[in-house]
């Protein structure tokens, strides 16, 4: 029970931090129907960034405290990641607005490349050392000493994270620019006789999405203890499928999404390798039985198999339901 | 073939030049006005390893050592078939792709090498070592730990670190000797940590110790939690993660994050200073091993020279040097740098150098390899024992048991040959 | 069709010419054998990678199916090739056999891939590719256990080289007093293949099959509305790619001796991409091109790049392995903003991508 609370915990952190990405993706995809494929990797460059103004601050000495150092790294991250993700939207995606669907796409993929690339000439290829300035505190949720615990680091993941969607949300709705980008969505031509300046719009939604790609890089970083150049596209894969399981498109969906995919991963890694052992089956068949004597752990799908639940729940949910949870069925644009 | 002569021409004046510059330089006082023009004989030494990309510091660190090695060799102006020869070394970058492998092989083999040091990873080893099979040139890696290396009947391949079914075992000793009772396995499912973790394994189970669980991560992970959850339910003693440090590092953390309080053990991946960095406090005490003596044990001439001229042994490279030394060695020994002629007597040499005595088994595999021990200590890692056939032994009692304190590979090496008019050795 | 080659137009020039690119490629491997066999080696892998960008081709070119995940089926080639001609099964069958076996496979996986993702659209199609390629590798590193099918990532080893009777591939011969060594025989052996696939591909291009797939990419509505079957040929495609992949994948096993999934990795196929939209998507020649100038790119980037770094800094800043992706990063980013039809376009792409983009 300990063990399933555990699970569960880490499943919703790492759900969290996936919804953040995902709603990245889903307000680009909203708009402009394009798969920002480098959104990972702004957040990889706002995990990096943080990186080092945390080290520079902790180097010098700062007489901060250790929050203070970290919401200051946040805010050096996001600038940095907004300008990444205006440049991006400036100089490769606007040029191709009205190209074939493959161009952009394409596209996404080199700049990518390229960023992965850049970041490794800038921060090294080295596994980047998060340095442990917030003390991590453990508050169990059971009787049990030795049981389930959720951690400060924990409970700020999950509170600023549901705070940042619900700021959103707001924007979104309550707001001109929210109506405006809501308008472009529908559609572009009509939205710019109305007087709405499209491509400012857009900008803006990358510029918003990339800022929130800071605030999950620094999280994951501050999280798991490391950054690293490579970080970021598995990370945006995932967050994608969150997205795409949510409902693309659709900001509920993509919290939801993330959450569930967060906790599928961790359950999935936790009980597939238990609940695939075929020694269970050892009372049926007489080799297992010779076999399971020696080794009681024959399982078919392990833990190693933790990176493709994500795809083959991306792969279900395009099949059986391509809109998604919350999605509404859209019609074909190609 | 036009190109490769003209080249080799170019080198072997090159190497005239260079040697004759020696030769006027050293001795104030006695060559000085004898010096004849002798005619001397470049014999290339290849090595292999990844220049570029993400362990490109390894491979330097591995050319570096065999670098030393043929430096020395040429500095002692040794006479092959009644010739002086210097000996050069051609460093390829194999950027650790399987790809590459043959391909660099194929150089080496173009050039016309003697013998080739390396490579680094056993997944480019492998598939380069039958280039080398075919062309009949020895190849010794100092790092290849995978023994399908040496299994696939090659009489030419050699390697100087314990097999990962040798250095699995003797962590699994060791932790054996803990009185651990209860062990959860991690590996990084690459070929390297899933063998490791494999031999690991099959000791621990052998020895009566309960395995509760065997996990899989990646090597480009960052979330660990999950599979650190499941284990924490089965109650460990202790966990072992075959795997590098990259990975390993934030494991440790998470894991402790996570309040496990097991003993964690690592195999060579993760046996190196960085530890304390990626995993912060939480490293302390961890348990790790290492293929062969440490870079502290190998000999201190060794260390000194290769400070000298490198500055610090990141891992292996005292074990190309010793490498680099043996085919040289093997060379004096047969009186010839062609394959075919030294190869016997490579397969019969036994030289005590940089890293312990060395002698190989008749696949080619490293007899009686240690593996030493270590623990991480004030934020660095420190020998505590060494295994050696089984045996477990404290790394004092070990430096007691085998002083006198190993001496340098190359001059303990030339005494055993029929020295050739022995040339002065010019002493410092 | 390039002008050198018309046949129909210009018959003494385009025999001359295809007489002078011949000879050309028969002596290429002996002159680069003078340099050193290290060279052929190289071109072998540049003519790999050729037949694996005039696969992809199909299904990107000619299709318009953006498929990120190619790579699989290189891999199940290789690996089908491997596991039976290698002591692991204990298997030696002739690759005359297995080849199309391989090829085989790899078309029934291209099939499973393409069944389920028929109904997508072009960037969900990316995405879902993408993760077939990354399942199939980690299905092949994991499938060690509980029964050991391929090894892991411990790869096979010790895979039988092609032969032909007693004729083997990897050793050296004399044949009409001539040195062939093994790398200078599958050269031959790959360009024949490579010309076999070239011909197969400007032969699809021309036919009802890929004046349909045209069609498709083009407009896939209309296209249905023409009465073309867009479900199958769109399997086709897929099919036909996939094959190709296989093939080459088989080949690759055979040169190697030895793989594992550590060659399979997404990189690889993001690769094979570049090269194909380095060339222009849907343009044989150009994607030969593009497939050869990035396969040697490594190559040709050690000798400039490297020594050129260390004239002006006096060392490495950058290794030719950080430089070289950035190329294939910027050579999809740039050639679709400012050539999308390719190095060398053909006219009618040309047209096509140009209207298009006026047009919008």
């Amino acid at each position: 029970m300990d063990t399933f609370l555990q699970q569960i915990v880490n499943g919703l952190t790492l759900g969290s931090i996936y919804a953040i990405v995902a709603l990245g993706y889903t307000m680009v995809y909203g708009i402009v129907q394009l798969i920002n494929f480098a959104h990972g990797e702004v957040v990889m460059i706002g995990a990096l960034t943080a990186y080092s103004v945390i080290v520079a601050l902790t180097g010098a000495q700062v007489p901060l405290p250790a929050v203070a150092i970290v919401l200051v790294a946040t805010m050096v991250a996001i600038p940095v990641c907004m300008a990444v993700g205006y440049t991006l939207e400036r100089t490769a995606y606007r040029p191709l607005r009205r190209a074939p669907r493959l161009a952009p796409l394409i596209t996404a993929i080199g700049l990518s490349i390229i960023l992965q690339h850049l970041a490794l000439i800038v921060w090294s290829r080295n596994p980047l050392p998060y340095p442990q300035i917030i003390h991590t505190v453990p508050y169990h949720l059971t009787g049990n000493p030795n049981g389930a615990t959720i951690t400060n680091v924990q409970i700020a993941i999950v509170v600023t994270s549901v705070a940042m969607m619900a700021g959103l949300v707001t924007l979104v709705y309550r707001t001109k620019l929210g109506i405006a980008m809501r308008a472009v969505a529908q559609n572009p031509s009509i939205a710019g006789l109305m007087g709405i300046d499209n491509n400012r719009v857009i900008a803006l939604t990358f510029v918003i999405g990339a800022g929130l790609g800071a605030v999950a890089g620094v999280m994951v970083g501050s999280y798991y203890g490391i950054a690293h150049y490579q970080m970021g596209f598995l990370l945006g894969l995932k967050a994608f499928s969150a997205a795409v399981l949510g409902g693309i498109g659709n900001l509920a969906g993509a919290m939801l999404g993330g959450l569930l995919l967060g906790v599928i991963e961790a359950l999935g890694a936790g009980y597939v390798g238990d609940l695939t052992n075929l020694c269970q089956l050892s009372g049926w068949f007489d080799a297992l039985k010779v076999r399971c004597a020696t080794d009681p752990n024959v399982t078919l799908f392990g833990s190693n198999y933790q990176d493709v639940f994500a795809f083959i729940v991306l792969i279900l949910v395009l099949v059986f339901r391509p809109s998604g949870l919350l999605g509404e069925r859209v019609s074909d644009r190609a | 073939m036009n190109i490769p002569k003209k080249l080799g021409l170019s080198l072997v004046a090159a190497a005239l030049v260079t040697v004759y510059g020696c030769g006027k330089e050293a001795p104030k006082t006695a060559q000085a006005p004898a010096a004849p023009v002798e005619e001397v004989v470049t014999i290339r030494i290849g090595h292999a390893g990844p220049l570029t990309g993400g362990i490109a510091h390894l491979g330097k660190d591995n050319e570096n050592g065999a670098r030393l090695a043929v430096e020395e060799a040429t500095a002692r102006k040794m006479k092959i078939g009644g010739k002086t020869v210097a000996f050069e070394l051609m460093g390829e970058d194999d950027q650790a792709d399987p790809k590459m492998g043959p391909t660099i092989a194929q150089k080496f083999v173009d050039a016309k090498v003697a013998g080739v040091v390396g490579h680094l990873n056993s997944g480019v080893t492998i598939p380069a070592s039958a280039v080398y099979n075919q062309a009949g040139i020895p190849m010794i890696s100092g790092s290849a730990t995978n023994p399908k290396l040496t299994e696939q009947g090659f009489k030419n391949v050699f390697r100087l670190v314990a097999r990962d079914d040798q250095q699995g075992p003797a962590v699994a000793q060791y932790l054996e000797a803990q009185k651990i009772k209860r062990i959860a396995i991690v590996d990084d499912a690459t070929a390297y940590g899933e063998g490791l973790a494999n031999e690991v394994e099959k000791t621990l189970k052998a020895g009566g110790v309960q395995v509760v669980t065997r996990e899989k991560t990646n090597d480009k992970a960052t979330d660990f939690k999950a599979i650190l959850t499941k284990i924490k339910g089965r109650n460990p003693d202790a966990i072992f993660y075959g795997g590098m440090d990259a990975t390993g590092g934030p494991m440790l953390k998470q894991a402790r994050d996570l309040g496990i309080k097991a003993v964690f053990s690592f195999g060579d991946g993760a046996c190196t200073d960085e530890m304390s960095k990626l995993a912060g406090a939480a490293a302390e005490g961890l348990i790790c091993s290492q293929a062969g003596l440490p870079a502290s044990a190998a000999s201190k001439e060794f260390n000194d020279a290769f400070k000298a001229k490198f500055g610090d042994v990141k891992q292996y490279a005292p074990f190309t040097y010793d490498a680099a030394n043996l085919i040289i060695a093997a060379i004096q020994k047969a009186d010839s740098a062609d394959p075919a002629k030294y190869l016997p007597e490579l397969q019969a040499m036994s030289m005590k150098g940089a890293t312990g005595t060395i002698s190989f088994d008749e696949k080619g595999d490293r007899k009686n390899a240690e593996v030493t021990i270590f623990t991480l200590k004030g934020g660095k890692i420190e020998p505590i024992a060494v295994v050696q056939g089984g045996k477990s032994l404290g790394f004092e009692e070990f430096l007691k048991a085998s002083a006198p304190a190993p001496m340098a590979g190359a001059p303990a090496a030339a005494p055993a040959t029929p020295p050739a008019p022995a040339p002065e050795a010019p002493k410092k | 069709m390039h002008p050198i080659l018309d046949l129909r137009h210009r018959p003494a020039a385009a025999l001359v010419g295809l007489a002078l690119v011949a000879i050309v490629l028969v002596v290429l491997p002996f002159v680069l054998t003078g340099i050193g066999t290290f060279w052929v080696r190289i071109t072998n892998l540049a003519i790999l990678f050729c037949l694996l960008a005039l696969g992809l081709n199909i299904v990107v070119g000619f299709a318009g199916l953006l498929d990120l995940g190619y790579i699989a089926f290189y891999a199940v080639g290789a690996y089908t090739y491997a596991l039976l001609a290698s002591p692991h099964f204990g298997l030696h069958l002739p690759f005359w056999v297995i080849l199309p076996i391989g090829a085989a496979v790899a078309c029934f996986f291209g099939v499973i891939l393409g069944a389920p993702t028929l109904k997508l659209r072009g960037d969900y199609l990316a995405i879902v590719t993408l993760g077939f390629g990354e399942i199939i590798r980690i299905f092949l590193n994991n499938l060690a256990q509980p029964v050991n099918i391929t090894n892991g990532p411990q790869g096979i080893a010790r895979i039988d080289p092609f032969r032909i009777g007693d004729l083997s591939f990897s050793t050296t011969d004399s044949i009409a007093g001539l040195t062939f060594t093994g790398p200078m025989k599958y050269y031959y052996l790959l360009l024949v293949v490579l010309i076999a696939v070239i011909a197969i591909n400007l032969r699809l291009q021309d036919s009802r099959i890929g004046r349909a797939w045209e069609a498709i990419r083009e407009d896939e509505v209309a296209a249905r509305a023409m009465g073309i079957n867009t479900r199958n040929m769109k399997l086709l495609a897929f099919a036909m790619g996939a094959s190709f992949g296989g093939i080459s994948g088989g080949m690759f096993s055979a040169i190697q001796g030895f793989i594992s999934p550590e060659s399979f990795v997404l990189v690889e196929s993001i690769m094979v991409l570049s090269m194909v939209v380095l060339g222009g998507m849907g343009n044989i020649w150009g994607v030969v091109i593009g497939a050869v100038l990035l396969s040697f790119a490594p190559e040709i980037l050690r000798y400039t790049v490297e020594p050129a770094q260390r004239m002006m800094f006096g060392r490495t800043l950058l290794d030719p392995e950080v430089i070289r992706m950035l190329l294939f990063g910027l050579a999809l980013v740039l050639m679709m903003l400012f050539r999308p039809a390719g190095i060398l376009p053909s006219a009618l792409r040309k047209r096509e991508l140009e209207t298009r983009r006026s047009a919008g």
